[in-house]
């Protein structure tokens, strides 16, 4: 003890601490460390305890270390699985930027830490889940009445045949042709960002799946050719005046020039 | 053998004569046949304009046809049950039923569809633009503005087509624009929830309307458009075809090719061109896709939902304006916020195209016949009076399409709102100053090019040491197009009092007329006079330089060009005696 002693003022003494110490934190790590992760998928439910690690390292920032929110942030407590499995899923968080809405961008989480992430989420309150395979599939659907719901419900805000559309002070709604059935449907039951709240007593969830039955015959090839973007009769007059008006004079200042 | 050689003519042409001489004799055609035939038709791209207009009507009146065969203009309903997923089952009207039918089940209906579409938009987009030409070259003077009123009410009537029509279908997007159309009516005070009853047939929508539309669509409004095409071009042959200045061309003659042949071969092939391309568009391009609107049902009314483009003016007129200028008296409404918009702005954008011709007729007292066009920059108050029109027209257009800038543009629609109410007035007014400015600079340039000729890039350095860039003078075709105009002055009237101090009658209307007439040529650049010419050219001779100095800038110039007179100016013209190559 005494020659440890001796050579505690030593000016090699902080290396080989600060080595010894990275030497413990190295050995604690490899013991303690989650293992990778070919762990068994979490298909429905994921790890509830992943989940809060994840939050807490990518969400806590702004909605608090317990979730509940701040002034500006809104609480998770109570939105369910399905509010995370579709702002997750569709990059709309972590939000990147602020600014009128958020911005759907490339997804930052893999399906399994999404799946943990809602499991931890949907266990602070009770909340919509994430729709069954079923729920959503368009085939179960009926286009016709999902258009007519559509119509009264939807077509405000994304357009007839939801290519989207302008809100108010720089929000806008997305169009919805590439968007996936479970994000249509939990979009409906969840009410993202400006989106009301389609709960089952206002659309059941057979309407919903009508809905995404519409939606899903949109954005192919219209029977009238090109469809000049979906966006009403404002694209036909601006090709009306460019491709029309353009040939047509293109054809006047032929006709009119002289032969030489 | 005799120098007159003659042919048996063939069994055919002699059929042909005997039929012609057979309707000549009973209808005197012959001499209309002939009078139109040597027609002169000046040559000008701008010409064929209203030619558009025309062939986009005819095309419509072919595809119309085929459309009324299938259409349905019932109001009763239905359950839809065709081939469009969608809509299987769905409760509309027999309009809506007939249109999906049209355009799913009968053979070519929904290219017949969209070829009537398409060029309804193109016949508009062809009269305005045809009215634009019209404008700012001035052909609406003297003879002409009984012709451009009815040309006026044949855009009006255009519209109403163009309205009628997109009602027709009764699907939610023409559904929307009756709602809007009911509103307006309702705005009118007093008479305004009458005229809504009277026009619907009760309260909206109600089970009139559409058969109602129907008849206005396909017999009253296309009779009465036909009748005017009629008049219209009835006035174009009995005044002779307007045309552009040039050397030869005076307000006595026209120069340009007999109709026949080569026009009917023009104007003929062009019926075709402009078929083609709305056919074209027809078949290419998908245009007011009903089934994705559905039936019409009040409740419903979607994003991206707007009027065809020459209606969007007046949505961008509703849209823009302020919510709050309702007032109740009593228990009556007076719905300025409908009002203002949909009525007062339209009406005021009407009436100044409508009255212009009178008005400046009434400035400049001018009575005589004009048949020489202007060129736009020698009217700068009219070029710029039409370019505030139609940058307020432009305002107006994008307001009713501020959704869709804020979402392609990633703007808010509030502020686009914001900055639009404010453009609508501003707009107008900035564009009016900088385009009169711009005229009148080119008025300046065209002085400065007849006085002292065009720039040659050639830079000559004189023994003396003084730099100079050779001129070269305008030929004489090209001067003319610069100095033919009249330079308009501000009217000068007689006294309100004569040499007695009697007062003058007639006074007021004077002094009226001239105030008008300083507003509008107040500002402007008198054309060059021979006097003032003559004195450029030879402004050279009493300069300081001497004549050996005077001869330099000849010398270098390769060919020995003749000396055009003045110090900068060299190469004379080189044939003015000859013909304008442009007119032949």
């Amino acid at each position: 003890m005494k020659a440890l002693a001796a050579r505690r003022h030593d000016r090699r003494a902080p290396v080989v601490l600060l080595l010894l110490a990275l030497l413990l934190t190295g050995a604690l790590y490899a013991v303690v460390a989650p293992t990778s992760a070919d762990a068994a998928p979490a298909a429905a439910t994921g790890d509830v305890e992943t989940g809060e690690k994840l939050f807490q390292a990518n969400c806590a920032t702004c909605h608090g270390p317990d979730a509940t929110g701040t002034q500006d942030v809104p609480s998770l407590v109570g939105v369910g699985a399905a509010a995370v499995d579709f702002q997750v899923g569709t990059g709309r968080m972590p939000m990147q930027m602020n600014g009128p809405q958020a911005q759907a961008k490339p997804v930052q989480f893999d399906e399994e830490q999404i799946a943990a992430l809602a499991a931890y989420v949907a266990s602070l309150g009770p909340g919509p889940a994430i729709p069954t395979a079923e729920q959503v599939d368009p085939a179960l659907g009926d286009a016709a009445s999902g258009m007519a719901l559509f119509r009264t419900n939807c077509a405000m805000c994304h357009n007839a045949v939801g290519a989207g559309g302008a809100l108010s002070q720089g929000k806008w709604a997305p169009n919805l042709w590439e968007t996936t059935p479970t994000h249509l449907y939990e979009a409906m039951a969840t009410g993202p960002q400006s989106m009301p709240v389609f709960n089952d007593a206002t659309l059941t969830p057979d309407e919903k799946r009508d809905i995404i039955a519409f939606l899903d015959l949109q954005g192919e090839a219209t029977p009238g050719g090109i469809d000049l973007g979906s966006l009403g009769p404002v694209s036909e007059g601006l090709w009306a005046w460019v491709v029309g008006m353009g040939l047509l004079i293109g054809a006047a200042v032929w006709i009119g020039a002289r032969s030489s | 053998m005799s120098t007159t050689t003659t042919t048996a003519p063939s069994g055919g042409a002699r059929a042909a004569a005997a039929t012609a001489d057979y309707l000549d004799q009973r209808t005197g055609v012959g001499k209309a046949v002939k009078e139109f035939a040597r027609k002169i038709f000046p040559d000008h791209w701008s010409f064929l304009l209203g030619e558009i207009a025309l062939y986009s009507f005819v095309t419509l009146l072919i595809s119309g046809v085929f459309l009324t065969m299938f259409f349905v203009p019932s109001m009763t309903e239905v359950h839809y049950d065709g081939p469009w997923r969608e809509l299987q089952g769905v409760a509309m009207s027999e309009a809506f039923a007939s249109t999906l039918r049209l355009s799913f089940e009968v053979r070519g209906g929904l290219l017949m569809r969209q070829i009537h579409h398409w060029a309804a938009l193109i016949f508009m987009a062809a009269i305005v633009t045809h009215m634009m030409r019209v404008f700012f070259t001035g052909a609406f003077r003297k003879p002409r503005e009984i012709n451009w009123v009815v040309g006026f009410v044949l855009m009006i009537l255009g519209l109403a087509a163009g309205f009628s029509g997109y009602s027709l279908p009764d699907d939610v997007l023409s559904g929307n624009g009756l709602r809007i159309t009911d509103g307006v009516v309702k705005s009118i005070p007093i008479l305004g929830s009458y005229l809504s009853y009277f026009l619907f047939g009760g309260e909206f929508p109600g089970h009139d309307i559409i058969p109602r539309l129907f008849t206005v669509h396909i017999l009253l409004v296309p009779g009465l458009i036909l009748a005017l095409i009629a008049l219209h071009l009835f006035l174009v042959v009995l005044h002779k075809h307007t045309q552009y200045p040039g050397s030869g061309r005076t307000n006595a003659n026209v120069v340009g090719f007999p109709l026949f042949p080569v026009y009917v071969a023009k104007a003929g092939g062009y019926f075709f061109l402009v078929f083609g391309v709305i056919a074209l568009m027809g078949a290419t391009m998908s245009i007011n896709p009903v089934w994705n609107y559905g039936p019409y049902d009040p409740s419903p009314v979607s994003a991206g939902a707007q009027p065809d483009w020459y209606m969007l003016f007046l949505e961008g007129s509703l849209r823009m304006m302020p919510g709050q200028l309702e007032y109740m008296i009593g228990d009556y409404t007076l719905s300025l916020n409908v009002l203002i918009p949909a009525m007062v702005v339209p009406g005021v954008l009407f009436m100044l195209l409508a009255l212009y011709p009178f008005v400046e007729a009434f400035a400049t007292g001018d009575k005589r016949e004009h048949h020489v066009l202007d060129r736009p920059r020698n009217r700068p108050y009219r070029t710029a009076f039409g370019v505030s029109v139609l940058v307020a027209f432009f305002i107006l257009v994008l307001a009713g399409s501020n959704d869709l800038i804020a979402t392609h543009f990633h703007l808010s629609i509030n502020d686009i709102t914001w900055v639009f109410r404010f453009l609508l007035f501003l707009g107008p007014w900035a564009s009016f100053v900088v385009t009169k400015r711009i005229c009148l600079a080119l008025q300046r340039k065209d002085r400065e090019l007849v006085l002292h000729g065009h720039e040659t890039g050639q830079i000559v350095r004189f023994a003396s040491g003084e730099y100079i860039e050779v001129h070269k003078p305008l030929d004489a075709h090209e001067r003319w197009l610069r100095v033919q105009h009249e330079a308009i002055r501000p009217l000068e009237i007689e006294p309100a009092e004569d040499s007695r101090g009697v007062r003058r009658k007639g006074y007021r209307a004077d002094a009226l007329r001239q105030r008008l007439s300083r507003v509008f040529y107040e500002d402007r650049i008198e054309p060059v006079t021979p006097a003032e010419l003559e004195a450029a050219h030879s402004h050279g001779d009493h300069d300081a330089l001497g004549s050996d100095q005077e001869k330099a800038p000849a010398e270098l110039l390769a060919g020995g060009a003749p000396v055009g007179g003045g110090t900068h100016l060299v190469a004379g013209p080189s044939d003015e005696t000859g013909p304008d190559a442009r007119n032949s």
